[in-house]
């Protein structure tokens, strides 16, 4: 879903960037009008309107933030630990039920690779780095029961692209998995 | 502030080879672009091996040639107003030249493919694909053209710090802010090179540092480190040097677009102070790289997020500002040069959207290493800095006189902007629908996007080659001087 909230606004952004170019080229040619001083003018007057809508801006991008790391998972998650290698994943486990939070603890043991989750429909749920020496913490609770794949994220040789597994979601049933 | 357009300046003997090697070196990328793009989209049948390979060259030569031609640039105009030593500007040229060579040898001959960003330790951790001999080849030869960077800086710095009134304070604007004092401003390119020489000196430092460690390693493997700190180093470095190009780049637009609009760039306190927290931000903003790197202190993903959307801002803001308020009724003609300056900053403003939303968390977590990432930097790379970078051939080829932007060179013109364009958008759609990057074999669902990248990228490779070639062959025939105020 932020994949298209950011693709809407980068298009919409740069269409409405297109439309000023577009404007201040037309205008360039007309009689020079006025001289620089009033150019200054227009100048700062602009800098200080772009400045004062970044602020919000920024500020309300903070509140996007949860930052996934360092989310409680919430009750009782199920601990699921993965190792990446040229050129293969392995899953302490590949069946899960929906609604149960997760916590996948990942890891590489050669050189960097990157664990991401694709969901049914091929787009990206969720994502991090598989590093060796480190364990990164992702949390999760999978909603729709399917059949996902883990692609590799971080380029990592000549096989990064097919550096795949699957694994399935089932629909939540009254004993946890 | 002295503004010498009427009289007509010299072209140095480097910057003109400077300019025509940039010329060349990208044409040659750029068709390794195409490459990629049409083996990507299942109409070339280069294999996983050799499309890594020219993943390799095309990304860490793109991020070496547009550093050189900004080196150009800031050379020739910085050179107004200092006397810099000839024999730093060659020796980073043939540094550069030797390097280069020995990363395409390393790459085309070794088979070293572990991408620019050569994150450790894939550099010695193949499995067997290729030798140590042909990873050491590679660092040594990024090493080299790193040392011939700082040649070239450390000439600058010298410059400025002995030639300039007032050293470096006075080139960073320091003075001009204390004082109060408008005479006391420096030039644009003082300024911006000023910037540039001090982002790149740190830069190039932490590169060679991690560099050499990564070398040292692949000898003697006991001699390993963590794979999160050289991460840091790598995308400290890499994110300040392509930075830095633009940085260096921009440059052209201060200086070639005021002789076509009579107005001088103005170098005012905001501008001043844009310059300086650039400086700042443009090394500490690194931690965005990271988003997902959870091992990662908190913070510094924080602190990543908040400086991308603030350093979006500064430089960015003054130049878009400062481009559109002195083009606007300025009675300017319009010709191959001064179209490509106005279509760079056009380039920069649209790259910096996506490039911004892609360094918030929330997005980055559903963005990081899909197409999205080539998206937003090739926005602002093939349509922002090698636009100054073109323009600036164009305009040296040309003596600094206006051109005609008749029915070719206005198409040629056109063709490269809307099919770079087009080229940009393919990767941003394909990177929200989860393609992700880097990958040398794609889905048959992700084809689609390939197939109208690969008919922009020919576009774009041929508008380029229309404007870089006639380019090159003048700067060598007769780009000796610039006779800048028959811009007008
Ligand atoms: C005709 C023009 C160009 C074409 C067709 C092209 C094509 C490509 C393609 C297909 C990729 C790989 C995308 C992927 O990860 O799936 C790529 C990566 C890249 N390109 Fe370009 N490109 C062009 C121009 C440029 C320019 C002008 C620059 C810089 C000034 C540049 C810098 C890079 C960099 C740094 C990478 C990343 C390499 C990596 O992932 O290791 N490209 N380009
Ligand atoms: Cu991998
Ligand atoms: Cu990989």
């Amino acid at each position: 879903m932020y994949q298209s909230l950011a693709l809407t606004v980068t298009v919409l952004g740069i269409a409405l960037i297109v439309v000023v170019f577009l404007y201040f080229a037309s205008s360039a040619r007309e009689a020079p009008g006025d001289g620089p001083s009033r150019a200054a003018r227009w100048r700062n007057g602009i800098f200080w309107v772009m400045l004062l809508s970044f602020i919000p801006i920024t500020v309300y991008s903070l509140t996007l933030v949860p930052f996934p790391a360092s989310v409680p998972a919430g009750g009782n998650p199920l601990v699921v630990d993965v190792v990446g290698r040229q050129w293969s994943w392995s899953m302490s486990r590949n069946r899960f039920a929906a609604g149960r939070p997760i916590e996948f603890h990942v890891r590489a043991s050669d050189v960097n690779h990157g664990f991401a989750i694709y969901g049914p429909e091929m787009q990206v749920i969720t994502q991090t780095q598989a590093m060796p020496g480190y364990t990164n913490v992702l949390r999760h609770t999978f909603t729709a029961p399917g059949t996902y794949q883990i692609l590799c994220l971080e380029y990592c040789g000549l096989i990064h692209h097919a550096m795949k597994t699957t694994f399935t979601v089932v629909a939540a049933t009254g004993t946890q998995l | 502030m002295t503004q010498t357009w009427n009289t007509s300046e010299p072209v140095t003997p480097e910057v003109r080879t400077y300019a025509a090697v940039t010329g060349v070196v990208l044409l040659l990328l750029m068709f390794f672009g195409v490459l990629l793009r049409m083996t990507q989209g299942q109409w070339l049948g280069i294999g996983p091996d050799l499309f890594y390979q020219i993943m390799t060259a095309h990304g860490i030569g793109m991020v070496a040639i547009v550093t050189l031609g900004g080196m150009a640039v800031i050379w020739h105009f910085m050179g107004r107003y200092l006397a810099l030593h000839r024999a730093a500007a060659i020796a980073n040229l043939v540094l550069f030249l030797v390097g280069v060579v020995m990363v395409l040898a390393s790459i085309f001959l070794g088979g070293y493919a572990a991408a620019w960003t050569m994150l450790y330790p894939l550099s010695s951790h193949s499995l067997q694909v290729w030798s140590d001999l042909a990873a050491s080849g590679y660092l040594v030869g990024v090493l080299l053209v790193g040392v011939g960077m700082l040649v070239f800086y450390l000439e600058i710095a010298r410059a400025i710090a002995t030639q300039y009134e007032g050293g470096f304070k006075a080139a960073l604007g320091w003075k001009r802010l204390r004082t109060g004092n408008k005479e006391d401003a420096p030039p644009p390119p003082i300024i911006a090179g000023a910037v540039c020489t001090i982002g790149n000196l740190v830069g190039t430092l932490f590169g060679a540092v991690i560099l050499v460690m990564m070398l040292i390693h692949v000898f003697l493997p006991q001699f390993a480190f963590s794979a999160l700190l050289a991460k840091n180093f790598i995308f400290l470095f890499g994110h300040v040097v392509i930075n830095v190009a633009i940085y260096m780049a921009v440059v052209a637009v201060y200086e070639i677009l005021p002789r076509y609009t009579g107005r001088p760039w103005g170098v005012y306190p905001a501008f001043i102070l844009a310059w300086n927290a650039t400086l700042l931000m443009v090394l500490t903003v690194y931690p965005h790289h990271l988003l997902m790197d959870f091992a990662m202190p908190d913070w510094m993903a924080f602190w990543g997020q908040i400086i991308s959307y603030a350093s979006a801002l500064p430089v960015f803001a003054v130049t878009l500002v400062g481009t559109l308020a002195n083009v606007h009724r300025s009675g300017m003609r319009w010709d191959l040069a001064s179209g490509l300056l106005v279509l760079s900053i056009f380039g920069w403003s649209a790259g910096i959207v996506p490039a911004v939303l892609d360094g918030t968390i929330a997005i980055n977590q559903v963005m990081h290493n899909t197409q999205w990432v080539p998206g937003h930097f090739h926005t602002y790379l093939l349509l922002g800095v090698v636009p100054m970078l073109l323009a600036f051939m164009t305009w040296i080829g040309n003596q600094g006189r206006a051109g005609q932007f008749g029915a070719v060179r206005g198409g040629t013109f056109w063709l490269y902007a809307v099919a770079g364009l087009g080229f940009t958008m393919a990767f941003l759609f394909a990177g929200s629908a989860g393609v992700p990057r880097r990958y040398a074999v794609h889905l048959a669902q992700w084809v689609g996007y390939d197939r109208v990248a690969s008919v922009f990228a020919l576009l774009v490779l041929l508008a380029a080659a229309l404007i870089i070639l006639p380019a090159v062959v003048r700067i060598a025939t007769r780009g000796r001087t610039v006779a800048a105020a028959a811009a007008r």
